[in-house]
């Protein structure tokens, strides 16, 4: 290539870039929405608050809006994705930290459409994707319910994200390939229950944001694949679709009682992120818990417990074999709480071959419950699994969930466990 | 023939790989100060450091052990001359009927080790796994905040200052 030719060609690549830009500022634009007054928290309606409570609570929303020992809604719980750390905002009505000045307007705009008061897109870190559903007369109870809050004078930590990902003009790059709502409409096909499951599970409670796989951009994968299993917080959320591995059925009643207990002695008890959804769903409306439960009961309907529950053999022997010093360390450190008849059991707790984890595809959730211990998260009372994170090799961890797998554990053997006890470790910090 | 490593000294024990470590401080090295509570991890009372980190010896093969250093409250001091945590301890008088406090000093010193300047969730969140029956937890979260202010640090928001 000439000298002249190159800076031709260079020209070209750079006007390209330019507009490129142009185009995406032009796109990205958005105005900012006046600021109000605080709205006197007098001026809602009781009943109005205490509906936006409820959601609330289906919604989660103070998992990420609370830090460790933070007050509720002031924000500060930091976010962890492949890009960098994003932390949940403020949504207390303080004037200056948190929303006290955005009018419903700008608050429906940001739950709808992922857009700050000032115009800015927000991170769907924030799963607008999802809340975009919701109806009007969710947000306004919403709206009222965190403009009743106490204010907190609080402001999160900036966001840590990799360069170019401050500059949030790019999101509405983002919105364009991966933000395209539609709305919810009632399937007369089916009962107003389910319906109503569909409603609320799609969009507050946004369940598919951690139990769906997610593509390079973080976008959720929906159709085909939604409800395939993802990963959060260093835990991974198993299928809850026909895909799930559960071996027992999930039916609507056992998935009520799990989702307002934490606990399903058929299963498992909720674990890493799953905890908080199942403490907010316990103080949550019965009937939109049974609705939820209904539906997503009806999402694993052709999962393969839902036919037939496998027998469960206890293959001990034969992990022995295979896990000689696996097997000793559950003797030493398991066995006392594991085994039948032993007071776990007696309190309700399932028993390890009904654990959902020993039967997912990844040893993931297995070694988290053995490195961080398990509390039930609703009902604090009784029995709970302690840590062994500082009692415990990797190598000696690896060994027991290996015994694990292969006493009680179905589908594909796992791989490599040393070196996902040590991923584990790092990204459940 | 197992081998250990215990307050600093080489101990040895003919037992079963799987034997809790608890049952060989107590039954074959007359190390009493951890205590069997529960024997389920529920408690805290067995509680000694694994090098520096806390653990539940009811709940710890002594085969999994290899030559990581196990620390009881013996080898942390003695009743002439008591370390710096069990100080903290008598000065708040932060034992009542005693039975958690090995546990408890166990767990503080591992918090110290880590930290000498925890915040008071930390610390909190660090001590939680002990329980007492007697109820001075109180005095308790007192020593620790006056032990870490012993080794040159603090809690540095402490819920009540140190006096």
């Amino acid at each position: 290539m000439t000298r002249a030719r190159f800076l031709k060609f260079a020209g070209v690549a750079l006007t390209i870039a330019v507009a490129a830009l142009g185009l995406l500022l032009v796109i990205a634009h958005r105005s900012a929405i006046a600021s109000v007054e605080r709205p006197d928290p007098r001026s809602f309606d009781p009943a109005l608050v205490a509906r936006g409570a409820n959601l609330a609570r289906i919604g989660n929303c103070v998992s990420c809006h609370q830090a460790g020992g933070g007050r509720p809604y002031a924000g500060g719980y930091p976010i962890k994705t492949p890009f960098g750390t994003i932390y949940g905002s403020n949504i207390t009505p303080h004037p200056d930290a948190g929303i006290g000045r955005w009018s419903r307007a700008a608050f429906a705009r940001a739950l709808l459409e992922g857009v700050g008061r000032d115009g800015s897109h927000l991170y769907p870190a924030f799963p607008y994707t999802h809340y975009a559903g919701v109806t009007d007369g969710d947000v306004d109870a919403l709206y009222a319910f965190l403009m009743t809050r106490p204010a907190v004078r609080a402001t999160p930590p900036a966001n840590d994200l990799i360069p170019p990902l401050g500059f949030r003009p790019l999101l509405a790059g983002w919105k364009l390939l991966f933000f395209h709502p539609a709305p919810i409409r009632t399937d007369i096909s089916q009962p107003a229950e389910w319906n109503r499951g569909r409603y609320l599970g799609e969009t507050l409670a946004h369940c598919s944001a951690c139990h769906s796989p997610r593509g390079l951009l973080q976008q959720e994968k929906r159709g085909a694949g939604a409800y395939d299993g993802g990963w959060s917080g260093g835990w991974y959320a198993p299928p809850i679709n026909a895909r799930s591995p559960a071996v027992r059925a999930w039916t609507p009643e056992r998935l009520e009682t799990y989702l307002r207990t934490g606990l399903s002695r058929h299963h498992a008890a909720a674990a890493g992120p799953m905890g908080p959804v199942t403490y907010n769903l316990a103080r949550a409306n019965t009937a939109d818990v049974r609705a939820l439960a209904r539906y997503y009961a009806w999402r694993m309907r052709d999962a393969p417990a839902a036919g037939v529950e496998p027998p469960l053999p206890d293959r001990r022997a034969l992990a022995q074999r295979q896990y000689p010093s696996g097997a000793r360390l559950y003797e030493g450190a398991c066995a006392t709480c594991h085994e039948s008849g032993a007071p776990m059991i007696v309190a309700g707790r399932p028993v390890l071959p009904l654990g959902t984890p020993l039967h997912e595809d990844n040893p993931r959730d297995t070694i988290q419950i053995i490195l961080q211990g398990l509390r039930p998260p609703v009902d604090a009372s009784g029995p709970y699994m302690p840590a062994y994170a500082d009692a415990f090799t990797d190598k000696q961890i690896a060994e027991i969930v290996g015994y694990l797998k292969s006493r009680h554990g179905s589908g594909p053997a796992w791989k490599d466990l040393q070196k996902e006890v040590a991923k584990a470790r790092e990204e459940g910090r | 023939m197992i081998e250990l490593n215990v307050n600093g000294s080489v101990a040895r024990a003919d037992v079963d790989p799987a034997t809790p470590l608890l049952y060989v401080l107590r039954g074959d090295l007359g190390l009493h100060a951890a205590k069997f509570g529960c024997g389920l991890g529920q408690c805290g009372s067995c509680t000694v450091l694994l090098d520096d980190r806390p653990v539940f010896s009811c709940l710890l093969p002594v085969g999994a052990i290899g030559d990581h250093a196990v620390t009881t409250v013996e080898g942390l001091g003695t009743a002439k001359a008591p370390g710096g945590v069990q100080r903290a301890f008598l000065h708040e008088q932060a034992g009542q009927c005693g039975y958690c406090i090995p546990g408890m000093i166990a767990r503080a010193e591992a918090l110290l080790r880590r930290t000498t300047t925890p915040t008071e969730e930390e610390m909190r969140t660090a001590m939680a796994p002990s329980l007492c029956r007697c109820g001075t937890h109180m005095r308790i979260l007192r020593a620790v905040r006056r032990a870490a202010v012993a080794r040159g640090g603090g809690i540095v928001d402490p819920a009540e200052p140190v006096t």
